[in-house]
């Protein structure tokens, strides 16, 4: 686990850095194989990757994404998108 | 070879304890899906569920000894072995189930992890067996014949009416009380579903664009299966016959359907009743309004019967998934509804999405006598089991 979410808000190349990190873990790959514009489809990540990969970025940023939302994401912008918004509701 | 006879039926669910209640329900395409309210769900992402209110089966000492998946098991036998008369010798009895004695292991669970209590009820381990419905029936009714239980997850209990009626069929037996039972509805077995992100927040659109997923459900069916010369020469009511029975392993992924197996389990049980495509007017679908499943199995039923195009509902926009007693309730629901000439409408519908294509039974009943009808259930880890059913004449 990581450590507690500083009060600064990360910067887009960190969380991006943190996304990718938990994503490669989840789906056993080499952290190398990700770029920030990946999509899952070119990852060869199928629904069942995308719900562990949902499952282990709740539990490392600590957020909630919600069904609905975990429906629109086919890539890592997506990902850093719904993250982001879902860490500023959470600090705001 | 000797033909199969349906001489019982009986189900426990959430759109009718017993048959004549569920078959209303079917022909006016109500739908049993509510706010879950068995436990407190105030945590979770979903609230509804199809549950049977107010269930209660069984004297105290059956009460205390099962859980409820079994008890609903008993309800739904007792209901359909009312008119049997069958050889204890030569009965099987087999059952499915996705779940097991959930109830009680989750409330055991709670009590050992939450609670750090160090001593268990000495009842744990019956309750919580996948086999005690079968077992439940035999000693009830006296049933020495062959008696096992099958867990295939959604396929459960198409397994078990497939393997009793090869038994019955192949003359291992003379007659079978098969189906199967789940009582869905403990946090824990819940959570594990939300995790999946495949359980809709309001109710159950199979074939729909935009459907929003599944909708758990609980409940039991119950067959009595006989050899049909015997059921004619006792005078038994016939309810239908089981002349087919197909099944097949995906071989491809633990949650995504392939396709090409559900297609070779439905030839399978073409083949094994010895029925053309074309006969097929009716297909009772796996159908749990879930995005992957819906359009695999409308593209699968295609491949298999191109422009025969039979016509297609989903039952569990009504009675819900329940899981390891989903194929029973679904076969008791086509045989009812065959019986009585008419085929039940998928519920919840709005508008069919193009990926599902089909000849989709909508909103109401179609008066609509046919022969033969399949009855699709298709688990996740790939493993499909798949009836052909024929109304009785």
């Amino acid at each position: 686990m990581s450590p507690a979410l500083s009060p600064q808000p990360l910067t887009d190349d960190q969380l991006v850095a943190r996304i990718i990190a938990v994503i490669a873990q989840t789906t056993h790959k080499p952290v190398e194989e990700f770029q920030p514009d990946s999509t899952f489809e070119a990852l060869g990540i199928d629904s069942l990757d995308g719900i562990q990969i949902l499952f282990a970025l709740e539990q490392e940023f600590d957020i909630s994404i919600p069904d609905d939302e975990a429906k629109k994401i086919r890539a890592v912008p997506d990902v850093l998108a719904g993250v982001k918004q879902l860490l500023a509701a959470k600090h705001a | 070879m000797r033909r199969v006879a349906v001489t019982g039926l009986g189900v426990v669910s959430a759109i009718g304890q017993g048959v004549a209640a569920f078959r209303d329900s079917l022909a006016q395409g109500r739908s049993g899906i509510t706010p879950i309210e068995q436990i407190d769900v105030s945590t979770l992402k979903f609230r509804h569920g199809a549950e049977v209110k107010n269930f209660s089966w069984g004297d105290d000492r059956e009460r205390a000894l099962y859980d409820r998946f079994a008890l609903m098991a008993g309800a739904a036998a007792e209901e359909a072995l009312a008119q049997a008369e069958l050889p204890a010798d030569r009965t099987a009895v087999v059952t499915g189930s996705c779940l097991g004695g959930n109830h009680f292991e989750d409330q055991s669970f709670r009590e050992l992890y939450g609670e750090q209590r160090t001593r268990f009820n000495p009842l744990t381990i019956p309750r919580i067996m996948e086999n005690a419905p079968a077992s439940l029936i035999t000693m009830k009714w006296g049933f020495r014949g062959p008696a096992y239980t099958v867990a295939s997850a959604c396929s459960s209990s198409n397994h078990a009416i497939g393997q009793a009626f090869w038994m019955v069929r192949g003359g291992v037996v003379d007659a079978a009380v098969c189906g199967g039972s789940d009582a869905t509805f403990s946090l824990g077995i819940l959570r594990a579903w939300e995790a999946m992100r495949v359980v809709s927040p309001d109710t159950c659109r199979p074939f729909c664009a935009g459907r929003p997923g599944m909708i758990l459900g609980e409940g039991a069916g119950m067959l009595v299966l006989e050899e049909w010369d015997r059921a004619v020469a006792r005078g038994a009511t016939i309810f239908g016959e089981i002349c087919g029975f197909g099944m097949s392993a995906d071989a491809h992924h633990i949650t995504q359907p392939s396709g090409v197996g559900a297609e070779h389990a439905m030839r399978s049980a073409l083949a094994d009743g010895g029925v053309a495509a074309e006969a097929v007017r009716y297909i009772n679908a796996h159908g749990t309004g879930t995005t992957a499943n819906d359009p695999v199995e409308c593209q699968a039923i295609r491949q298999v019967f191109g422009s025969s195009n039979p016509a297609i509902s989903s039952t569990k926009s009504m009675h819900g998934h329940t899981l390891g007693a989903a194929g029973a309730i679904e076969a008791v629901a086509t045989l009812v509804a065959m019986k009585e000439g008419f085929l039940p409408p998928t519920a919840n519908f709005t508008t069919q999405d193009p990926e599902c294509p089909g000849d989709i039974i909508a909103h109401d009943a179609r008066l609509v006598p046919v022969d033969y009808a399949l009855s699709n259930s298709f688990a996740f880890g790939g493993l499909n089991a798949v009836l052909l059913l024929r109304t009785a004449r």
